[in-house]
């Protein structure tokens, strides 16, 4: 199980490094694909040791914050310029997005309060918007790596993302979540 | 307790991390950036020959000891550098009239040197109003380019209809050929106050 992860990772990463042009040749493959894929790379790795208890780590709270800054960081349009004219900030990149997003993000999440979840999850949804808004009213250039009708797509691309996010996080409390039918069918077997 | 600790400890660390990627939160974007940089750090430009529409070879720092004002154009441009050509209109005339004409010089430099040859330039010069003493119209050697627009953190794109996107701005440099500021095309007044600052 631990093997299939690695391999997982290791080909989502190599699929990042290899395919590096293609992702980066704009802002939408480059934003909303190769960035999460890189921190999924992390959050694959991460799962062994998501259940382990550590003191320092109690509720999440600690790892979320480091994904939290790690996240904000790669949202800046400065460091998605730095990476792609700078060969040492592109290394950041690929190295940071697994070990300072994703697996902490792994990590923190599995241990963090519903309500802290639900929190978050609330957060990232009105990120995206805020991000949409942004890339799509920008009266500049906000990278310089990218033209300005990209720049636009990439603000509907937020968008959209903010609403297949929506949709995902939204839907389970019209049908139930796999965890509330398990539960009722285990209290129906048990009643 | 320990989780606490740990809680503060990141929540302190994270944000001075941020503090520093982004100049003191000065600088979001690669162009805030090097504006931000050009007025802290006041590097040294290249030293560069240019070749004016007169045909005649200047210097990028000017050779007698002037302020240049740098603005990268091409000539085939449709958009940005057309009103850019007003602006630095209003800029000459502004430094006319604050009486720092023979103190201050205008260079448009072509990133599109291939392109554009001597017979573009002039053209460009004369449907702008530069008529080469004040503000003139240049282009670098083709092999001098790249390190040219690395210097000045200029960045050219193609746009997929035969044109260039680039951070269109002005770049002050001063006497001593040290890039000392950065601004908007159309923020005249400004661009007089640096050419003023630079000149002393």
């Amino acid at each position: 199980m631990i093997g299939a992860r690695i391999l997982t990772a290791g080909l989502i990463f190599s699929l990042c490094l290899g395919f590096r042009d293609f992702f980066e040749s704009n802002p939408v493959s480059h934003v909303l694909i190769q960035l999460p894929l890189l921190a999924w790379c992390g959050a694959l790795l991460a799962q062994p040791a998501i259940n382990l208890e550590a003191e320092w780590n109690r509720g999440g709270v600690v790892a979320l914050l480091i994904a939290l800054f790690g996240i904000t960081f790669w949202m800046l349009p400065r460091s998605i310029d730095a990476a792609l004219f700078s060969p040492a900030m592109e290394v950041a990149k690929f190295i940071s997005l697994p070990l300072c997003v994703g697996a902490p993000l792994a990590i923190g999440w599995a241990r963090a309060h519903p309500l802290l979840r639900g929190f978050l999850k609330a957060q990232a949804v009105s990120m995206l918007g805020v991000m949409a808004f942004l890339y799509t009213h920008a009266p500049v250039r906000i990278c310089n790596a990218y033209l300005v009708d990209d720049q636009l797509r990439l603000g509907y691309a937020f968008l959209f993302t903010a609403i297949a996010v929506v949709v995902l996080w939204v839907a389970p409390l019209f049908v139930g979540s796999r965890e509330f039918h398990q539960m009722r069918s285990r209290s129906v077997e048990a009643g | 307790m320990k989780a606490l600790l740990a809680a503060l400890a990141v929540a302190l660390a994270g944000p001075a991390f941020l503090w520093k990627a982004t100049d003191g939160f000065q600088a979001l974007t690669a162009e805030d950036a090097r504006r931000v940089a050009a007025m802290r750090d006041r590097p040294m430009v290249p030293d560069i020959r240019l070749r004016a529409m007169s045909g005649e070879v200047i210097g990028l720092p000017s050779a007698d000891r002037k302020v240049t004002m740098v603005e990268f154009i091409y000539t085939t441009c449709p958009t940005i550098c057309q009103s850019a050509g007003t602006d630095l209109a209003r800029v000459r005339d502004g430094l006319v009239e604050k009486g720092l004409g023979d103190e201050v010089r205008i260079l448009s430099i072509s990133f599109d040197p291939e392109t554009d040859g001597p017979h573009q330039l002039s053209a460009y010069g004369e449907s702008h109003g530069a008529d080469g003493r004040i503000w003139t119209i240049t282009r670098p050697d083709v092999d001098a380019l790249p390190r040219l627009l690395r210097a000045f953190g200029v960045v050219v794109i193609p746009d997929r209809f035969g044109g260039y996107q680039h951070n269109a701005a002005l770049h002050v440099v001063d006497p001593q050929g040290r890039l000392s500021a950065i601004l908007d095309t159309d923020d005249i007044t400004g661009a007089l106050g640096a050419a003023k600052r630079a000149s002393q």
